[in-house]
C-alpha cells in the first residue's frame, strides 16, 4: 500500500520540457504543489511512521504482561519467527492459499469475461450480478459460506444433496462434514468465489480494448476460433492477467476474514495475518507480532514491486501506442 | 470478533472522549500497521483519562471498560437512571467484545496509566494481574460497606477472586459453572435412567444407545472449535477428572502424560463416534444451536447455557433435564468462569469505583434487573440470596438448583488429583496460558477432524507447553 503511493509525487511532471528555469519558475512549480503537501504530509504520517514504529517494536522484548521486561530484544524476535514451525507452516499456508486463489480465480475469471464479451440480451444486468460477490463484506460472505453453504446440519449443499436424493425416494443422502474434510479447499473456494469478479473485471476491460480490426482481418485470413484466441486474445491479455494476478495476490496473501471466521485457524488453515492476530490477542506479545509483521510487509513489497513494474510497462505501452 | 477493518463499535457514552474509539479501532487492526499504532498510543495512555475535563480526583466520573456481553449491555442501559440518579457519578463506558477487551485491558493495567478505573476481568487474569500490583485490594471498602454483604458470595467465586495474599481483588458481576444437559423426552423413549451423578464412561454408553434416536440426532455435542476458551474449556475439565493435568506442582509439562492422553483421546473419540456434525468448527454457539434444534441428545458445556434452552419460544423448553458435570477420578469436574469487577491500582476514583462495584454486584441490581428486564437477564451465579428468591425460583425453575450445586462444588484451588502450580480448572492461571491453550487447541481441534492423531496433537502440545511455559517458569 504504501509503495503504490510514492510513484505519484515522485513522478509529477516529469514529462514537463526543460525550460531555462528561474528561480522565479521554481517557486511557481513550489507554489503549484503546496496544495498536494498537506495530503502527501498525512500520507506520509498514516503509512510511513506507524510502519516505522513497527519496525522499532520488532526488535523489542515487549509483552504486555511484563512490562517490567520490556527493552531491545535484537534479532530474537527474528530468530523466534524463523524457528517457529507453527509460523513456517503458516507461510506455507499463506502460499499456498494466494497461489490457488489466484490462479484458479483468474482462469474462471477468464472464461466469464470471453462469455460477457459477447453481445447478448440482458448483458448489462449480467455483468452486474457477476460482479456481486466481490462487493459482498468479507466477513459476510465468510459467515455466509461458513453457516449457510458449508454447515453440515442446515448448509445448503448437504441440503441439495437431501433434495437430489429424496427425488430418487431415498432418505439416506450422504451428509457430507465439508469443513472437517477439506478445510483448506473449503476456505479456498469461499475466496475464489469472491476474486473471481475482480478477476473479470479486469480482463473484461482488457478485452473491450482489444481492437476489433485484428480479429476481422485474422477471420478474412481464415484463423479459427481457438487460434484468434491464442493468438490475437490471449497475448493482449497477458498483460491484463498479470496485473489482476499480481493485485489478487497482494490483497489475499493479507486474507484474514475467511481463515478466522471458516476454521478459528484450526484444521492446518492458519495463515500469516491470522498467525499475527493470534500472536496479539492470545500472547499479547507486541515484539514478535511486529517482526512478524515486517517480514510480511518485506514479503508484500516484493510482490508489490512486481505489480507496480507491470502497471508501469503498460502505461509505457498506452504512450508508444 | 475481532477483523481486518475494524468491526468493533466501540460503544461510549456522549460525554467521554472520541480519542478513546478511535483508539480502540486503531488497537483491534490485526493487519501490520495495526500493530504499530497499538504500541505508539499505548504509550500516551495517561493523557486522555478524565472523561469530564477538571482534575480528575474524585469528579463526579467513572470510567469503565468492559466485555460486549448481554449482560453489561443491561448494565449500560440502567446506569444512567438508577446509579447516576442516586450518586451523581456519569459512568463513562467503553464495551468491546472479547478478545479485544482483553488485548486492551492488559495494555491499561500493565502501564497503569489510570485511563481507565474498573475493568470487567474473569478470574482468569485476578491472579497475575494481582500478583503484577496491578490490581487495588477491596477489602476496606468491603468490610466498610455492610450492605453488599461479602458473605453472601458464592464461595468458589469469592475464591477465585483472592489473591495470592488472601487480599480480595474482584468481585463477580455473574458467574457460571458447567453441567451436563440431556433430553429428559429422548431418555424416557429409550428406556434410559440419567443418574445425579454420571460418570463420563456412563455418558459415552448414552451417547452410543442415543445415535439416532430422533432422525439426524447425535448421542452428544461437545465443543471442538480450536481455542482456549472453546475446545478446551470442556476437555480440560475431562483432563482433571481423569487424573491429568497440563502442569505438575514444580511446571513440568504433562501434556503427553498418559492421563491427558487418554482423556484427550477419551474425548476425541466420543466426539468422533457420537458427536455432532461438524465438530471441529463448534463452539459454545453452534452446540447451542444443535441442543436447541434436537441434533444431539445430550450436551455438556456452561451452566450459563440452560438460559437459552429453557427460553420462552425455545422448542426444546421443558424437555432439558440437568445433572453435574460427569466425572472419572475426581468427585466433581465443573469448571468455574466468571466475569468480575476489577478496580485499577493507579486509578484516582477509587471511592467511586466502590460505589459502582457495590451497586453492580449487589442484590439490588439483580433485583432491578428481574423487575425492569426480566428474571432469566439476572446476572446469576454469584449470590446464594438469589437462588433463594422465589420471583427468580420461578423464572429459572428447570435449572437453578442444579447451577447453584454446580458452582458451589467447583474447587479452582484444586480441581484434580495433584496439586496445581497455578489455579484455574478449564485454564491455567498464568497469561502464557492463552496462546498455548490457543494453539495446542488446534492440533486437538485437527485430531477430531480426523487429520492428526491424539498421541501427535499431545506431542506438539507437550513441547510447546515446555517451550512457552516450563522453560520460563522453572528458572
Amino acid at each position: 500500500m504504501s509503495a503504490s503511493t510514492a510513484p505519484n509525487h515522485t513522478k509529477v511532471g516529469p514529462d514537463r520540457p526543460q525550460l531555462r528555469a528561474g528561480s522565479a519558475r521554481r517557486a511557481a512549480d513550489w507554489a503549484r504543489r503546496a496544495p498536494l503537501m498537506p495530503a502527501l504530509l498525512f500520507v506520509i504520517v498514516a503509512t510511513q511512521l506507524p510502519f516505522l514504529a513497527t519496525i522499532v517494536i520488532s526488535f523489542m522484548n515487549w509483552n504486555s504482561y511484563y512490562p517490567q521486561d520490556r527493552g531491545f530484544g535484537g534479532f530474537d524476535n527474528y530468530v523466534a519467527v524463523f524457528s517457529n514451525a507453527q509460523l513456517r507452516q503458516s507461510v506455507v499456508n499463506t502460499l499456498i492459499l494466494t497461489v490457488t486463489v489466484v490462479l484458479v480465480s483468474l482462469v474462471l475469471g477468464m472464461l466469464i469475461a470471453l462469455l460477457l464479451d459477447r453481445k447478448f440480451a440482458g448483458r448489462g444486468a449480467v455483468r452486474t450480478m457477476m460482479i456481486a460477490p466481490f462487493l459482498v463484506v468479507p466477513i459476510a460472505a465468510a459467515l455466509l459460506w461458513k453457516h449457510a453453504l458449508f454447515n453440515p446440519n442446515y448448509g445448503l449443499l448437504n441440503g441439495t444433496l437431501n433434495a437430489v436424493w429424496q427425488l430418487f425416494g431415498s432418505d439416506s443422502a450422504p451428509q457430507v462434514d465439508w469443513l472437517s474434510t477439506a478445510p483448506k479447499i473449503a476456505i479456498e473456494v469461499s475466496l475464489i468465489w469472491q476474486w473471481t469478479p475482480f478477476m473479470m473485471l479486469i480482463l473484461l476491460a482488457g478485452l473491450q480494448s482489444k481492437p476489433a480490426d485484428a480479429e476481422e482481418a485474422a477471420r478474412m485470413d481464415g484463423a479459427t476460433g481457438f487460434q484468434i484466441f491464442r493468438y490475437l486474445t490471449f497475448p493482449h491479455l497477458r498483460q491484463y492477467l498479470e496485473l489482476g494476478g499480481l493485485l489478487g495476490a497482494i490483497y489475499i496473501v493479507q486474507n484474514f476474514d475467511a481463515v478466522f471466521t471458516i476454521t478459528a485457524g484450526g484444521l492446518g488453515t492458519a495463515n500469516l495475518p491470522y498467525t499475527i492476530y493470534q500472536t496479539v490477542f492470545s500472547a499479547h506479545d507486541y515484539g514478535l507480532a511486529s517482526a512478524m509483521g515486517v517480514v510480511t510487509v518485506i514479503a508484500t513489497i516484493v510482490i508489490a514491486t512486481f505489480a507496480l513494474r507491470v502497471v508501469s510497462s503498460m502505461f509505457k505501452q498506452e504512450v508508444g501506442r | 470478533m475481532a477483523g481486518r477493518h475494524g468491526i468493533h463499535r466501540p460503544t461510549t457514552l456522549p460525554g467521554s472522549r472520541s480519542l478513546i474509539s478511535r483508539r480502540t479501532a486503531l488497537g483491534g487492526a490485526a493487519g501490520l500497521g495495526g500493530v504499530a499504532f497499538l504500541g505508539a498510543c499505548s504509550g500516551a495512555g495517561g493523557g486522555g483519562g478524565a472523561g469530564g475535563g477538571g482534575g480528575g480526583d474524585d469528579d463526579g466520573t467513572l470510567n469503565v471498560i468492559m466485555v460486549n456481553n448481554p449482560q453489561m449491555v443491561d448494565l449500560q442501559k440502567l446506569t444512567a437512571d438508577n446509579f447516576t440518579k442516586d450518586t451523581g457519578i456519569t459512568v463513562n463506558y467503553t464495551v468491546l467484545p472479547e478478545n479485544d477487551v482483553r488485548d486492551k485491558i492488559s495494555q491499561e493495567f500493565s502501564s497503569q496509566a489510570g485511563q481507565y478505573d474498573v475493568a470487567s476481568i474473569s478470574n482468569y487474569e485476578v491472579p497475575f494481574y494481582s500478583g503484577n500490583g496491578w490490581l487495588a485490594p477491596l477489602d476496606d471498602y468491603i468490610s466498610a460497606d455492610s450492605a453488599f454483604n461479602q458473605s453472601d458470595i458464592i464461595k468458589p467465586l469469592a475464591t477465585a477472586l483472592t489473591g495470592e495474599d488472601g487480599k480480595v481483588y474482584a468481585e463477580p458481576f455473574y458467574g457460571e459453572s458447567s453441567f451436563l444437559m440431556y433430553r429428559k423426552d429422548v431418555f424416557e423413549s429409550r428406556g434410559l435412567t440419567m443418574p445425579d451423578q454420571p460418570t463420563w464412561a456412563e455418558v459415552a454408553d448414552f451417547a452410543a444407545q442415543l445415535d439416532g434416536a430422533m432422525p439426524n440426532m447425535k448421542g452428544i455435542a461437545l465443543r471442538g472449535l480450536p481455542g482456549w476458551g472453546q475446545v478446551f474449556a470442556p476437555l480440560t475439565t475431562v483432563v482433571n477428572t481423569f487424573g491429568g493435568t497440563w502442569f505438575n506442582e514444580d511446571w513440568t509439562a504433562q501434556v503427553n502424560a498418559p492421563e491427558f492422553v487418554e482423556a484427550t483421546k477419551f474425548y476425541v473419540d466420543l466426539v468422533r463416534a457420537h458427536g455432532e456434525n461438524g465438530a471441529p468448527q463448534a463452539g459454545f454457539t453452534e452446540c447451542l444451536n444443535g441442543m436447541t434444534q434436537s441434533q444431539v441428545a445430550m450436551w455438556y458445556d456452561a451452566t450459563s447455557a440452560a438460559g437459552s434452552l429453557d427460553a420462552e419460544g425455545s422448542p426444546v423448553a421443558g424437555k432439558i433435564g440437568y445433572v453435574a458435570a460427569p466425572v472419572d477420578k475426581t468427585d466433581s469436574s465443573g469448571w468455574l468462569y466468571t466475569w468480575a469487577w476489577g478496580v485499577q491500582n493507579a486509578s484516582k476514583r477509587k471511592d467511586n469505583a466502590w460505589k459502582f462495584i457495590s451497586w453492580a454486584s449487589s442484590q439490588q441490581y439483580e433485583e432491578l434487573v428481574g423487575s425492569q428486564i426480566g428474571w432469566a437477564s439476572a446476572p446469576a451465579g454469584k449470590r446464594n440470596s438469589l437462588y433463594e428468591n422465589t420471583d427468580y425460583q420461578k423464572a429459572a425453575a428447570p435449572f437453578y438448583e442444579e447451577t447453584q450445586t454446580a458452582i458451589n462444588a467447583a474447587d479452582p484451588e484444586n480441581p484434580g488429583l495433584q496439586p496445581r502450580p497455578a489455579p484455574g480448572i478449564q485454564f491455567v492461571a498464568i497469561p502464557e496460558f492463552a496462546d498455548l491453550g490457543t494453539q495446542v487447541s488446534q492440533f486437538v481441534s485437527s485430531a477430531i477432524a480426523g487429520q492428526t492423531s491424539v498421541e501427535d496433537a499431545c506431542d506438539q502440545g507437550q513441547a510447546l507447553a515446555t517451550q512457552l511455559v516450563s522453560d520460563k517458569y522453572k528458572k
